[in-house]
């Protein structure tokens, strides 16, 4: 009997194992919701799957009040804001992570400020950026921002800075400025981290998201899920929060996909 | 006047005191072999050759003129690994450091400079025998060959000096034997002056005109730390006879394999 830490799914095998837990769930869930309806066919805690298809078409169509489409509006203003903070917070990461993991005077001068920040849980602050700000949408993306940017500064500086020694020598030797060898040889050694960072911050960013359009916005798949909580329309709210999930992992596999297109040595043949 | 002139060099890190009235001249196109047991200092005395590390006392002079404190292209180096860049393919790897002396802001040659560049870092990289890898990335190259890119990756810049930090060390013993070939080739042919750190001291008597062993020259049992190391041995090899004085195998440490 071989060990099972030994027993590896391949091909096929893998994809369906995968499927099983997925497919149990949704299984499940189906089940529950039939019993339910069976008892009160108004029941509005588990809709079922046809109900839910259902309230899907109605926001994805358009309103004649409104002249829009909630579900299309709210994802365009959700895309838009985590879309701009993670532009902002990564050009921020880009910079910052480089200057202080390469250059010792701005990890004394800067590091403490970046750990220092980083400790300040950002939904505390909130109530600081909509006085700064206002309702609008600049105190949404600065939340974002502020809440993913120290995490990812941190990870790349650390990274940045453990380049080996060997390397940033070497380079001196071959008549390379510090400009040059932060532009040549640590700036493309960062990216696939940057890539990595970005990938992982997208969780904190969505629940960064969703928290400031739930407490103050007019539009936004946070906002409306909040909104129809009001009625109890888990009918809505549940293909909102599956639709949240598929665009997040859609981002996220965007992002792998990139890093291996753009950066082929750092993904060598059998690693990940 | 020798190329490298070290006089009175001392090191110490605080109370320790790691090198001792060094007192060394290197002639150019000599291959200074470095041995020395572990802890002897020998690399930090590398280091201030690259100038890596400053010496506490003393000075060391570059062709008569003061040494640099920090590394530049007029010593070149190789280390025993992560001496080539793992993002830049082997052509890459070597045309950089073209790059760098051509453009100062882009960091990168353009148009008929950088067909220039290619052509003669391509011309290097077929010299140290990897004229078939030359699109490769480093990762995908054996030990052996990744050495041979960072030396063809230091000659590109014409150095005065070249500076070796146990280079084969981390090779099989065929692979060694190779690079021991290329290496006396390359110095022949280019005329280079090198100065290698090295455990095996086969190999330092087998390659250098010149072996320095480093050691403690006095111990203080109570504080060993207030004697440093300087170069106790110093053998000019002028014909290339490979007997190996006792005293010198009785003080360092077997050769690792």
């Amino acid at each position: 009997m071989r060990r099972l830490l030994n027993i590896r799914p391949r091909g096929g095998g893998r994809i369906l194992l995968g499927l099983v837990p997925l497919l149990a769930v949704a299984l499940f869930y189906l089940g529950a919701s039939e019993a339910r309806h069976a008892q009160n066919a108004h029941d509005k805690l588990l809709p079922t799957a046809s109900a839910m298809v259902e309230a899907v078409k109605m926001m994805a169509t358009v309103d004649p009040l409104t002249g829009e489409a909630p579900l299309l509006v709210d994802t365009a203003a959700s895309l838009k804001r985590i879309g701009t903070a993670l532009v902002i917070a990564t050009s921020i990461t880009l910079i910052l992570g480089l200057v202080i993991g390469l250059l010792p005077m701005m990890k004394a001068g800067m590091g403490p400020l970046v750990a220092a920040i980083a400790v300040i849980p950002p939904i505390a602050i909130l109530p600081i950026l909509f006085i700064v700000f206002g309702l609008g949408e600049v105190s949404k993306i600065a939340l974002i921002v502020i809440g993913i940017t120290p995490v990812m500064v941190r990870d790349l500086a650390a990274h940045v800075g453990a380049i080996p020694e060997e390397q940033l020598i070497k380079a001196q030797t071959l008549g390379a400025s510090t400009w040059q060898t932060a532009l040549r040889v640590a700036l493309p050694q960062a990216m696939p981290r940057l890539l990595m960072a970005v990938s992982l911050a997208l969780g904190p960013a969505w629940v960064f998201l969703i928290s400031a359009e739930a407490i103050a916005a007019d539009v936004g798949l946070g906002y409306r899920i909040f909104l129809v909580r009001r009625y109890l329309s888990m009918d809505i709210i549940i293909p909102y929060v599956i639709w949240i999930s598929l665009l997040a992992v859609l981002m996220d596999v965007a992002l792998t996909l990139i890093s291996r297109r753009a950066f082929p040595w750092a993904h060598p043949k059998g690693g990940h | 006047m020798a190329l490298l002139d070290f006089s009175n060099v001392w090191v110490e890190y605080g109370d320790k005191v790691v090198l001792e009235q060094v007192d060394l001249s290197i002639e150019a196109g000599s291959f200074v072999s470095i041995v020395g047991p572990s802890g002897a200092g020998k690399s930090t005395f590398l280091r201030l050759a690259l100038g890596q590390e400053r010496p506490t006392q003393g000075s060391i002079w570059l062709d008569g003129e003061p040494l640099t404190p920090e590394p530049g292209p007029d010593r070149g180096v190789v280390f025993q690994r992560y001496s080539v860049f793992p993002h830049m393919s082997a052509r890459d790897n070597v045309v950089f450091g073209l790059d760098c002396a051509g453009s100062p802001l882009l960091g990168r040659l353009t148009g008929a400079r950088r067909r220039a560049a290619v052509a003669e870092a391509e011309a290097m990289l077929e010299a140290v025998g990897l004229g078939d890898a030359v699109n490769v990335f480093p990762a995908q190259l054996s030990g052996g060959m990744q050495q041979r890119l960072a030396i063809a990756q230091a000659l590109i810049k014409k150095p005065r000096i070249l500076l070796l930090d146990e280079p084969f060390g981390a090779l099989d013993p065929g692979s060694r034997l190779d690079m021991h070939e290329l290496i006396t080739k390359l110095w022949r042919e280019h005329g280079l002056t090198i100065m290698m750190v090295t455990h095996d001291i086969k190999e330092a008597f087998k390659l250098g005109t010149r072996v320095l062993a480093f050691d403690k020259r006095r111990r203080d049992p109570q504080a060993p730390h207030r004697y440093g190391s300087t170069a106790v041995y110093d053998f000019p090899l002028d014909k290339k006879d490979t007997v190996i004085p006792e005293a010198l195998t009785r003080m360092t440490a077997p050769s690792e394999g």
